[in-house]
C-alpha cells in the first residue's frame, strides 16, 4: 500500500517506521527542514518537506494513488485540512487524522474524516478504568456503527438494587448483553434478573446515551 | 443581525467596529486579549477571550443564536476548521471564511463554503492597476 503521512514529530515518525517495517511504501510529509533530514538520513528517502495541506505538494508526492492518507501533526485543524484536501482533492479512499481535543472526534466524523484516533482519550479510557470508584467504563468502540460498550457498576447503595432488568428505563440505543457477578459465571441479564450491589454490566451504548445508560443503572439523576 | 468574528487582528477588530456601527449585534473573539486593544473605546460589540475551534468558546459567543459567522484569524486552518464547526454542527446560516492560499480557497468554495482568498483578490487587484 502506498501511504502518506503527514507530520513528523513523534508519533510520525514511530508509524512511519512501523509502516516501512510491515512493507508499505511510505512517505512522511515534514515542514521542518531538521527533521526532514534526520529521518532521511535515518530511513533512506522517505521525506518531502512541505506543508502537508498546500495542494502543489500533495500533487507532487502523488497523492491521487495514495491508498491511506494519515494526518499526527500536533494541530487538530491542520489535521483536518489536510485529510480533506487528500480525500476532495485526491479521493484518496481512507483518510485518518489524529486529533488533540476529543470533542473533535464528533466534528471531524461530521466532516467526513473515516478515522480519528485521540491520544488524550485513549489514555484516559485506561486511567478512568483503573479508578475502583469510577461509575463508567469505556472497554471498546465500534467505530463504524457509532457504538461502544462500556461497563457500569451497581453501586451498594443504588436505588436499583434488588430490581429487575425490566423494571429499569433503560435508553433506547442502550442493550445490555452480560452481568458479571462476584463468583459466578457470567449471566445473560434478562427482563426477570434481578440487580445486586456490586454487580457489572456490560452493555452496548451510543456516545449520546451513555449518561442516561449510567443513570437508569444506578438509580441517580 | 447577530455576528460573531473570530480573530481580532487588524480586518476583524475593522468590520466588528463597523458592524457595531451600523448597529448590529457584534460579538468578537480572540484567544489573546492583547488583540481588543484594536477596538476602539466606544466599541459597542462584546470582546470575548477564546479559541474559535473550540465549541465550549463558540457557544458562549452566542453562535446559537447567531446569523453570521466569520473566521480572520492568521491561520487559513484555523479558518476552515471554525467556519465548518459554525455550519455543520451549529447550522449558522451564513459563514464566511478567510483563506490565504488560493488553492486551499478553491476547494472549500467548490464545497460550499463561503471563502474569500486576500491573495487572490490583492495581487488580481495590482495587476490591473499596474497594467492601465
Amino acid at each position: 500500500m502506498y501511504i502518506i503521512v503527514v507530520g513528523g514529530g513523534r508519533v510520525g515518525y514511530y508509524l512511519t517506521k512501523a509502516l516501512l517495517d510491515e512493507g508499505h511504501e511510505v512517505l512522511i510529509i515534514e515542514k521542518n527542514a531538521t527533521i526532514c533530514k534526520s529521518i532521511d538520513d535515518e530511513m533512506g528517502n522517505v521525506c518531502f518537506r512541505g506543508d502537508g495541506c498546500e495542494t502543489a505538494n500533495l500533487t507532487e508526492v502523488g497523492t491521487n494513488r495514495a491508498d491511506m492518507f494519515i494526518a499526527v501533526t500536533g494541530d487538530d485543524e491542520d489535521n483536518l485540512v489536510a485529510c480533506q484536501v487528500a480525500k476532495h482533492k485526491f479521493n484518496v479512499p481512507r483518510t485518518i487524522a489524529r486529533i488533540r481535543n476529543p470533542a473533535n472526534e464528533i466534528i471531524f466524523k461530521k466532516l467526513g474524516i473515516d478515522v480519528t484516533v485521540s491520544s488524550t482519550n485513549i489514555i484516559l479510557e485506561h486511567i478512568e478504568e483503573e479508578v475502583p470508584t469510577h461509575p463508567l467504563t469505556h472497554l471498546l468502540t465500534i467505530r463504524d456503527k457509532g457504538l461502544e460498550i462500556v461497563e457500569v457498576k451497581i453501586p451498594a447503595d443504588a436505588a436499583t438494587v434488588g430490581k429487575t432488568v425490566g423494571e429499569l428505563s433503560l435508553p433506547e440505543e442502550s442493550t445490555l448483553f452480560l452481568l458479571l457477578r462476584k463468583q459466578q459465571k457470567p449471566i445473560i441479564p434478562k427482563a426477570n434478573t434481578t440487580l445486586q450491589a456490586e454487580d457489572k454490566i456490560i452493555a452496548v451504548t451510543t456516545p449520546e446515551s451513555e449518561e442516561a445508560l449510567r443513570a437508569a443503572l444506578s438509580g441517580t439523576k | 443581525m447577530k455576528v460573531v468574528i473570530m480573530g481580532c487582528g487588524r480586518v476583524g477588530a475593522r468590520l466588528a467596529t463597523l458592524l457595531a456601527e451600523d448597529g448590529h449585534n457584534v460579538t468578537i473573539l480572540d484567544n489573546d486579549d492583547y488583540s481588543f486593544r484594536r477596538l476602539p473605546p466606544e466599541f459597542k460589540g462584546t470582546a470575548l477571550l477564546g479559541n474559535g475551534i473550540d465549541q465550549g468558546a463558540l457557544k458562549s459567543a452566542g453562535i446559537k443564536e447567531a446569523d453570521v459567522f466569520v473566521a480572520l484569524t492568521q491561520g487559513d486552518n484555523r479558518n476552515v476548521m471554525a467556519t465548518q464547526i459554525a455550519k455543520y454542527i451549529f447550522g449558522v446560516p451564513r459563514v464566511v471564511c478567510r483563506i490565504y492560499d488560493p488553492l486551499r480557497q478553491e476547494m472549500y468554495s467548490t464545497l460550499g463554503i463561503e471563502a474569500i482568498s486576500p491573495t487572490k483578490i490583492f495581487a488580481q487587484i495590482l495587476k490591473e492597476k499596474l497594467e492601465s
